[in-house]
């Protein structure tokens, strides 16, 4: 497209037609500051409800304010950014929004990642000149996310995200006027909507109107109680992103410190859910492997393709929105009930101890997996598999209470034998890695012949869809990957309506980039390239691994043997696998 | 009804459904109107005011006059020279014909209506418009 | 066939309807029967003839007798002595306030002699339900000549010629507006009529509905050929019940005669119209949030660009209109652009209808030339200020509207001058204010108002509004500061200067257009804590004016809290502590003792 030219505060710039005065701003240095906007543009979501008025600019020739972020440009544009008219505006907006907003930073879930509270800062606001009243609405607590309306600003970005971009649809602005707020249909609670937990809407929220709930009292209380054995897994997203918690570049691995962290609030055992994820290659492997076979032997009730389960947002979705394709998912459960499922049985008996005595405490870059931890079916006379569920930005919050220094620690390793893990486990924790872990697994297993080259660069990327095909001796295996739920439901659309690219196997992730870009991460603020950064992390744990492939993890082994028999076997189907059924929401 | 196929057929309508608002577009543009106004009370009734007026409709109609109103009034007061009938045109004093019938009514339609001829049968102006 | 020698008009828009103006017709038809002139004088329904003050309006033709405020049992009276016996019924005449002299020939009117019906040229004409009518009066001939004899630019060209501009409140020009939608090339476009009329006492849009839907049927159609259409959508507001019906019908007549569907006039041109529900969200008059709410999403508005004619209904180019914008278009293409724009003045052409309400004699709904006066409107049609009392303002544009004053009387009105003054066109409304009327608590009513019917979208209007009456509340009640008054003009301005959408932008507009021309009685709320037009009850305070009183007792029998106290035959005193101020005194006192200030 033809560039046009722009000059912003005085400053000349040429950005191709189509551009907002926002971008052309940016593109020269000029900060023009926002609020409800947000661009991600890698995962197509743009917010662009140009509802907040906080970056309204002056343009030469017009009557009004114009906002910066939904403006397009026009040759010759003569814009400004800073004149006392704009910044008396802004600054009046600014005090609108916190008139209407509660003052109880201090004790706010979003403190220190306010975007609000970085505007007030930023503009020197040292007064709120407006008095009046205050929007009240009916706090909804859900296992994973807590709305606290009374915060919400208006910006919409939740709506978009779950709306647009996850096509969930859990929540939309109702009422009018000071009453407008951002809500479920009817109103009902978060967990009786078609929500899935994904925690998507929380990762945006500029403000503290959306958060997780809490568990890490629980983490100290389960800690402090002697008569408790508390072992903790990590999922691998985790240790690609907590340093950022930490003032560490995005992309910075802190295993080995996280492990130390660990180890250090008081766990007993500290161990990975990476294990998890071996198994669950191991089972999900078989299945797929069994299906194929199946099918090619004519075998006309197999359904293909197969999907994977790892992921709660997901089956969330499915069992509310795609309740025809139930029997298509893998049964295999996620890593994290795997984790909690092997280590109440399996290694509680190795320890001696009732599995009521044990606390499974899961690290997770996800508030699904709060919920899915919930879940009556993963519990065990009402003692659940896993007992609590926390995110990333939790166990920072844990750390930091401890008096941990966290930049300074050691590295250590985890405990065995759940702790031990390869580098296909690694990759779950971005989009793809689900598929190409069971690829490596699948390829030798089916052709019999070792896999020299792990790396299928084929299957990564950040593309929404994408679709790859793998060799696989006589067989072409078609393998189909979507990340963010929208995504999702392209490639469910598409099997439903017959398979046409005769797909043999789909990976889904909820969150947009997979795991790594989870509702429980440390918050990105709206740059996607901190995610990219997570990526590349993982692959870089992956490749340092000495063991790359799920089923020549040691500990696997040794479990097949000593106690599960072999892939889908009975008891494996016992502590390993689930079932689906239809959840009816609004 | 039929679906109207062409322009020409939706005029040739328009100009069959004229007389429906005819009255109405009539008293719309009162002031340019001559004005006919039939003595309806007992007195005229009786002596045949109806026959007359529909006389007057008709000869009205017929002769496609756009310009004329025909309208009923009150007793007038002339009951000896009934039917009778008031013909305003504007810009004019009022004329009043008595006596009035079928075969009067083609006479005043064509000379005074028409033409503005004055003709036999005008009773003598003393009286007022009925209006004041 | 029967040849009709009178024909009797009963007014059926909504509100005569709601006086029971039905009934007139049943009774009207009865009393017909009974005496055998059934035949001799046709009884119809019509729409509404704007004089909506003197409700129920029977109107008989051809002499133009104006019968006002008639009951279903006048009906017999009507037939007896009128139809009959040619005397018209003096009671029922409508009497001049003034002099309360009857006028017995409409035409006489002062309501309709500076009145020029054009948008509203059929409404208390035909009968609305009857297609035959429409076409009697020119309908459909401006398509047919659309059709047949002029291309789409050459449709747009004599919209553009004509100078028309957007009835609803912006005043866009019109043949601007259909140029874009036109010149934006795709598969699909559609024509949109905005009849979601949401300014509080205009009811034009649905009068012309009630009164004359096939005019709005043909100019959609007219659109839709200039642009490239074939589909039309009507958003109406389901409180319209009369409306849609009437429409409904017309849009079904219109399929039989073939004047909408397939091959319309055997010229290849297909338009149909499809009508669409709305739940009166005064915010849906937006037209991007219009399309919205017609697509099933939340009715508020988005940022423009991109413009509907760019990418409206479902991304398709769209072309919307008001309804009394469209019902110009027919008889500008019949009587010509240059007929069209020799009325009004040099920027705004042709006329517009207001809806006149509040503190004048004459309510209801007139048309009048653009570039008539404020004065002439409100003195001369509107029959002047209820009561004799003082004029004091007008607001026009409904709640977005800003008052105008004694000076601004003489102002001719039209798109710009009103805008000019610091209020603007809207749709249409205007409602007069007399000295009994307190500016700042007219401004908080109808800032009550926007607060209410924002969408609640953006910061300056979801809560700058709400701050405003807020503010507009305290200042009523003697609590605001003059940092208040400095504060309620900041905010103004900028809400103006930075809300989303035209009903925050002007939201503010009657605070702008009170304060500064009214800044003294802003002033006596906050310094004095007095109320000068006596209208806040939370600074009047009752007094007994001991030389009046005749200690009767009356005032502090009814006194609910007990405030009033003396004894009888002796002056009575009120204690202002106690007093609530809820005037019970002051309207049970017969010897004008108590006075309120």
């Amino acid at each position: 497209m033809s560039d046009v030219k722009v000059t912003i505060d005085g400053k000349e710039v040429e950005v191709p037609k189509g551009s907002t005065v926002l971008q052309a701003a940016h593109k020269i240095g000029i900060d023009i500051p926002t609020l409800c906007h947000l661009d991600l543009h890698d995962i197509k979501m743009v917010n662009k409800a140009a509802s907040c008025r906080i970056c309204v600019v002056e343009v030469e020739g017009r009557r009004n304010l114009a906002p910066a972020c939904a403006t397009p440009v026009f040759d010759g544009m003569v814009v400004r950014t800073n004149t006392i008219r704009v910044l008396n505006a802004r600054r009046i907006v600014l005090e609108l929004l916190l008139s209407d907003h509660p003052k109880d930073c201090l004790v706010c879930s979003k403190s220190g990642n306010c975007e609000l509270q970085d505007l007030a800062e930023r503009f020197g606001l040292r007064k709120v000149r407006f008095e009046g009243a205050q929007s009240t609405y009916r706090k909804d607590y859900s296992k994973t996310i807590i709305r606290d309306m009374d915060k919400c600003i208006m910006c919409r970005r939740c709506e978009t995200m779950c709306n647009d971009v996850q096509t969930v649809g859990a929540l939309s602005g109702i009422n009018r006027g000071f009453n407008a707020v951002v809500a479920p249909a009817f109103e009902v609670n978060l967990e009786d909507s078609v929500c899935t937990h994904c925690g998507q809407c929380v990762a945006v929220c500029p403000v503290g109107a959306l958060h997780e709930e809490n568990m890490t009292w629980s983490v100290v209380q389960a800690l402090a109680d002697p008569d408790k054995v508390v072992i903790v897994q990590t999922a691998p997203a985790v240790r690609a992103a907590l340093g950022e918690e930490f003032g560490l570049e995005p992309g910075t691995l802190v295993t080995g410190r996280m492990v130390a962290a660990l180890r250090r609030l008081g766990f007993d055992y500290v161990f990975d859910t990476d294990f998890a994820a071996d198994l669950t290659i191991m089972e999900e492997g078989a299945e797929l492997l069994d299906r194929i076979k199946r099918y090619l032997d004519g075998d006309k009730t197999v359904k293909l393709p197969i999907l994977t389960s790892c992921c709660p947002g997901w089956v969330n979705f499915i069992e509310s929105q795609f309740q025809d394709l139930l029997d298509v998912p893998s049964s295999a459960k996620s890593p994290q009930q795997m984790f909690g499922s092997i280590a109440k049985s399996y290694f509680a008996e190795k320890l001696g101890i009732p599995r009521e005595k044990m606390v499974v405490v899961s690290v997770m870059p996800c508030l699904a997996k709060k919920y899915e931890a919930s879940r009556e079916e993963f519990s065990v006379d009402g003692n659940p598999d896993v007992d609590i569920s926390i995110s990333t930005r939790e166990l920072a919050h844990l750390i930091k209470k401890a008096n941990i220094n966290f930049n300074e620690l050691e590295d250590e390793e985890f405990d065995l034998p759940l702790g031990e893990s390869t580098g296909a486990a690694v990759i779950f924790g971005t989009t793809g890695g689900v598929i190409e872990a069971a690829t490596r697994t699948a390829y030798e297993l089916y052709t019999g012949e070792t896999l020299e080259k792990v790396d299928f660069q084929q299957l990564r990327g950040m593309e929404g869809v994408r679709v790859a095909t793998v060799k696989m001796g006589n067989l072409d295996l078609n393998i189909g990957i979507a990340h963010g739920l929208g995504n999702a439901r392209k490639l469910l659309e598409e099997v439903k309506s017959g398979n046409p690219r005769n797909l043999h196997a789909i990976e889904i992730m909820a969150c947009p980039g997979g795991c790594i870009g989870g509702g429980g991460q440390p918050y990105h603020h709206g740059n996607m390239e901190i995610i990219k950064k997570r990526a590349e992390a993982i692959y870089r744990e992956d490749a340092g691994k000495p063991i790359r492939k799920s089923h020549e993890n040691p500990v696997i082994k040794e479990l097949y043997e000593t106690y599960l028999g072999h892939p889908m076997s009975e008891r494996a189907h016992h502590l390993l696998h689930t079932k689906y059924t239809p959840k009816d929401r609004v | 009804m039929g679906k109207i196929k062409s322009l020409e057929e939706l005029k040739q309508l328009r100009e069959q459904y004229k007389s429906k608002v005819d009255i109405r577009e009539k008293g719309d543009q009162m002031e340019k109107m001559i004005l006919v106004r039939v003595a309806m009370a007992t007195c005229g009734i009786a002596s045949g005011a109806r026959d007359v007026m529909d006389a007057f409709i008709d000869e009205v109609a017929n002769r496609k006059l756009d310009n004329v109103v025909v309208s009923q009034t009150g007793c007038m007061g002339y009951c000896y020279a009934e039917p009778t009938v008031e013909v305003t045109i504007p810009g004019k004093e009022p004329v009043v014909f008595g006596e009035v019938n079928k075969d009067r009514v083609k006479e005043i339609v064509d000379k005074y209506i028409i033409h503005g001829e004055l003709l036999d049968g005008i009773i003598p102006v003393t009286h007022k418009t009925v209006d004041d | 066939m029967s040849r009709y020698k009178m024909h009797v008009l009963v007014c059926g828009g909504t509100g005569c309807v709601s006086s029971n103006s039905i009934q007139i017709v049943e009774n009207l038809k009865k009393y017909l029967k009974e005496n055998g002139i059934e035949d001799e004088v046709q009884v119809l329904k019509t729409g509404c003839f704007g004089f909506c003050e003197k409700g129920p309006i029977v109107k008989i033709l051809p002499d133009n007798t104006f019968y006002v405020q008639v009951k279903p049992e006048d009906a017999e009276i009507i037939v007896k002595e009128h139809l009959i016996k040619g005397r018209k019924v003096e009671r029922l005449l409508y009497k001049e306030p003034n002099t309360q002299t009857a006028i017995d020939d409409s035409k006489h009117m002062d309501f309709y002699k500076k009145q020029m019906r054009v948008a509203l040229r059929n409404c208390g004409f035909i009968d609305p339900d009857n297609i035959e009518e429409y076409i009697a009066r020119d309908g459909y001939q401006a398509l047919g000549k659309a059709l047949t004899e002029m291309t789409p630019e050459q449709v747009i060209e004599e919209v553009k010629k004509s100078g028309l501009r957007g009835r609803g409140g912006g005043g866009f020009p019109t043949g601007l507006k259909w140029e874009f939608a036109y010149k934006n090339k795709s598969d699909q476009k559609y024509v949109v009529c905005n009849a979601d009329e949401g300014d509080p006492g205009a009811f034009m849009d649905r009068s012309i509905l009630e009164g004359d839907p096939h005019s709005i049927v043909e100019a959609m159609a007219i659109c839709g050929y200039a642009i490239g259409a074939n589909k039309g959508l009507v958003y109406i507001r389901a409180e319209y019940p009369l409306a849609v019906k009437r429409l409904k019908k017309a849009i079904e007549d219109a399929r039989e005669y073939g004047l909408l569907g397939k091959n319309i006039l055997d010229t290849g041109f297909d338009f149909d119209i499809e009508i669409k529900y709305g739940a009166g969200a005064f915010v849906c008059g937006e037209e991007t949030a219009l399309i919205h709410s017609m697509e099933g999403e939340r009715g508020e508005p988005t940022t423009k660009p991109p413009f509907p004619a760019e990418s409206g209904y479902w991304g398709k180019p769209t072309n919307v209109n008001n309804v009394e914008t469209f019902a110009n278009i027919p008889v500008i293409l019949l009587k010509g652009a240059d007929w069209f724009s020799s009325i009004g003045t040099e920027k705004s052409k042709g006329t517009k209808v207001f809806a006149l309400a509040g503190k004048i004699n004459n309510v209801g709904l007139i048309e009048v030339p653009m570039g008539t006066t404020l004065r002439e409107v409100i003195f001369d049609i509107g029959g002047g200020i209820k009561g004799g009392k003082k004029f004091k303002a007008v607001q026009t544009g409904g709640p977005s509207g800003g008052c105008l004053t004694e000076k601004d009387l003489d102002t001719p009105i039209d798109f710009d001058n009103l805008v000019a003054k610091g209020s603007m066109m809207g749709s249409g409304g205007m409602i007069v204010m007399d000295e009994d009327d307190c500016m700042p608590s007219v401004a908080k009513f109808y800032l009550e108002f926007t607060e209410d019917e924002s969408c609640g979208k953006c910061t300056p209007c979801r809560i700058g509004t709400k701050r405003l009456s807020e503010l507009l509340d305290k200042i009523t009640k003697g609590q605001g500061t003059m940092e208040d008054l400095e504060m309620l003009k900041t905010l103004s301005e900028t809400i103006k200067d930075t809300a989303l959408c035209g009903l925050g932008q002007t939201a503010p507009n009657p605070v702008l257009s009170t304060i500064d021309t009214f800044w003294d009685e802003y002033v006596a709320h906050v310094k004095e804590h007095r109320c000068p037009a006596g209208q806040c009850s939370a600074l009047l305070q009752y007094f007994i004016l001991e030389e009046k009183c005749i200690g009767c007792t009356a005032c502090s029998r009814v006194c609910p809290v007990g405030a009033i106290s003396g004894k009888v035959k002796s002056t009575h005193v009120i204690d202002q502590d106690k007093c609530i101020k809820c005037g019970a005194c002051y309207e049970k006192c017969k010897f004008s003792a108590i006075i309120k200030k």
